[in-house]
């Protein structure tokens, strides 16, 4: 026995191409419409001169709390790192880019810190999961999108180096909740 | 003493004087003979060529940076003047890759074949008419600026420029590679198809000057005015097949890039790549020559007496001025609508060949033989060809399906099967 559909003939709806004109038909006058716009923009000098960004003189502006650059380890108010090292983001991380390795903490407030903290920029996709792993808010991504290096492991940024960036980054990018320290 | 040194220096300076004058006689006898002229004028046009080229590839870039609201390169040098030197640069310092399993001789012989066959194209083109230096005599026979002044000027383009099939056929062969493969299939459909409407078209020119020599067909035009009065569609199928046979882009099947990668280019880098691109370009300036000598009047303005008879140097640098902004204006058209219309099916393709052009230009062709067997007036072909023009129209319109649309009659029978 086969199984009775549950659609019938009539649910189905063909969808014709729509009748193409006269003028369509015959290309032609259809062609120089398409190039009368090709020219007018081609003339379009003012409207070329708003919209292109030309980029090592003038800069694209961001929106600098959502956009995804490179990312920081945050310092709490004491100037600690604030990562708890709980493993996380290196679990949410899709492209596996976050090494942490964690020790006990030497404050009274937490139980474990990162003594490494590394990313791999090379390999990060920029998504942010790890941004929004993190329970205290620790790791972040900051506006900077200049990432330069001369090598690979040059581009395998450390926890002093991501704590730079923060330093850096601080004043434009100010940390999410400050008040967050232990876990 | 002195007197002496004077008396010889003296006879050295006459000496001397005579000697450049023997010089200056011996450089004017080369440059008045056509062979020499000729050997000399196909130096200057290879090399002119090749700067036209390069520049066209920037060009190319400007006006799809234009057409899409951007600037386009502008780095290197004032408004970018400078990137074909640095695009050229690179090509040459890039890894010239031979992938392993190809076919060794034919993939390096497929890019220099397409090279050549793009630049030999020129030697029969006019380029300026014909002059006479000051210091030849009034019956000497008039230089012409031409490389080859051949009887059979037109077939021998066509025949040339039909051979570039052949390179992009064993480059896409030799690659050992599907896509390229496939890209090279498609263009020997493509090119083969589209030699039907062009000899066509060619032939009603043919018939209508009387002669296969493409000065000749210019003077016509000096005489009777510009062949495209006389068969605007003619002209503009010719522009289309073209368009077609250069593998500009609403034709571009043979690599397009969304489907096959690079198409038959695909597995090439650096100077072979380079030469392929080179071939293209040439190959659309080629072609702009010829269309502008048959249906465009050449290197004359209509109404300017002064270009259109004078036999000095000078007016023939003019006309040569003209004709290649007359190719200059045919180059940006074919990179306007590049970047314009978008690429045929391949189905669409060969039906607007067959079912389309190939109709219309049969019945231009025969109208033009109607037209001399009977001596009706030249004007009647105009008649004809926007009778044709609009028949089209009407039949396309009347059957219910475009020329290049889709195929509604599948459709019927899936829904009846």
């Amino acid at each position: 026995m086969t199984a009775k559909p549950d659609w019938k003939q009539t649910d189905i709806i063909h969808v014709d191409q729509p009748e193409l004109s006269m003028t369509e038909r015959m290309y032609l006058p259809q062609i120089f419409g398409g190039m009368k716009t090709t020219l007018r923009h081609m003339f379009k000098k003012k409207l070329r001169d708003e919209t292109v960004v030309q980029y090592p003189e003038q800069k694209r502006q961001l929106r600098k709390e959502i956009y995804r650059g490179v990312h920081r380890l945050n310092r709490d108010d004491q100037g600690r790192v604030a990562c708890v090292a709980c493993f996380m983001c290196e679990t949410a991380c899709p492209a596996h880019c976050i090494h942490i390795e964690g020790a006990e903490s030497p404050w009274p407030d937490r139980e474990k810190y990162p003594i490494k903290f590394d990313i791999d920029e090379l390999r990060c996709i920029y998504c942010g999961m790890c941004e929004e792993a993190c329970p205290v808010d620790a790791i972040e991504l900051t506006p900077e999108y200049h990432l330069v290096g001369g090598s690979r492991e040059e581009m395998i940024f450390d926890k002093e180096k991501l704590l730079n960036i923060f330093d850096r980054t601080k004043d434009e990018k100010p940390r999410k909740n400050p008040n967050i320290t232990g876990y | 003493m002195g007197g002496i040194q004077v008396g010889n220096l003296c006879h050295n300076v006459g000496s001397a004087a005579r000697t450049m004058m023997d010089t200056m006689d011996a450089i004017r006898n080369i440059l008045a003979d056509q062979f020499w002229f000729s050997i000399v004028l196909g130096l200057v046009v290879f090399g002119g060529i090749q700067g036209a080229v390069a520049y066209a590839i920037l060009l190319e870039r400007k006006i799809s940076a234009w057409t899409q609201d951007r600037y386009g390169p502008n780095r290197v040098g004032p408004y970018g003047i400078l990137q074909p030197i640095a695009d050229g640069l690179k090509f040459f310092l890039k890894e010239d890759i031979i992938p392993a399993n190809v076919d060794k001789a034919l993939f390096i012989f497929a890019p220099w074949m397409i090279f050549v066959v793009a630049l030999v194209g020129f030697a029969v083109i006019p380029w300026g008419g014909s002059f006479k230096w000051g210091w030849m005599e009034a019956t000497a026979k008039p230089m012409v600026v031409q490389v080859a002044s051949v009887d059979i000027g037109l077939l021998y383009i066509v025949a040339v420029s039909s051979l570039s099939v052949y390179g992009v056929v064993l480059g896409g062969w030799a690659s050992n590679n599907k896509y390229s493969f496939y890209g090279a299939i498609r263009a020997a459909a493509q090119m083969l198809s589209y030699e039907v409407p062009m000899g066509m078209c060619l032939m009603a020119a043919i018939l209508m000057t009387g002669s296969l020599r493409l000065e000749e067909m210019v003077d016509w035009q000096a005489r009777h005015g510009w062949a495209v009065m006389y068969h605007p569609i003619a002209a503009l199928v010719l522009f289309i097949t073209a368009l077609a046979e250069a593998n500009r882009m609403p034709f571009d099947l043979a690599e397009s890039e969304q489907e096959l990668i690079g198409g038959y280019h695909t597995e090439y880098s650096a100077l072979k790549l380079a030469l392929f691109f080179l071939a293209e370009y040439s190959h659309m300036i080629t072609s702009s020559a010829m269309m502008i000598c048959i249906f465009f009047g050449g290197y004359l303005v209509p109404g300017w007496e002064w270009l259109n008879t004078t036999p000095t140097f000078g007016a023939a640098l003019v006309r040569v001025a003209v004709f290649a902004f007359k190719i200059f204006l045919f180059i940006c058209l074919y990179m306007l609508i590049r970047w314009t219309i978008p690429r045929f099916r391949f189905d669409q393709l060969m039906r607007l060949a067959w079912k389309g052009l190939v109709p219309m230009t049969m019945t231009l062709v025969a109208a033009q033989g109607l037209v001399l067997y009977m001596g009706w007036s030249q004007w009647t072909t105009t008649a004809v060809n926007i009778g044709v023009f609009l028949f089209g129209g009407f039949v396309s319109v009347a059957g219910g399906k475009a020329v290049t649309g889709r195929q509604l009659s599948l459709r019927r029978a899936e829904a009846m099967g």
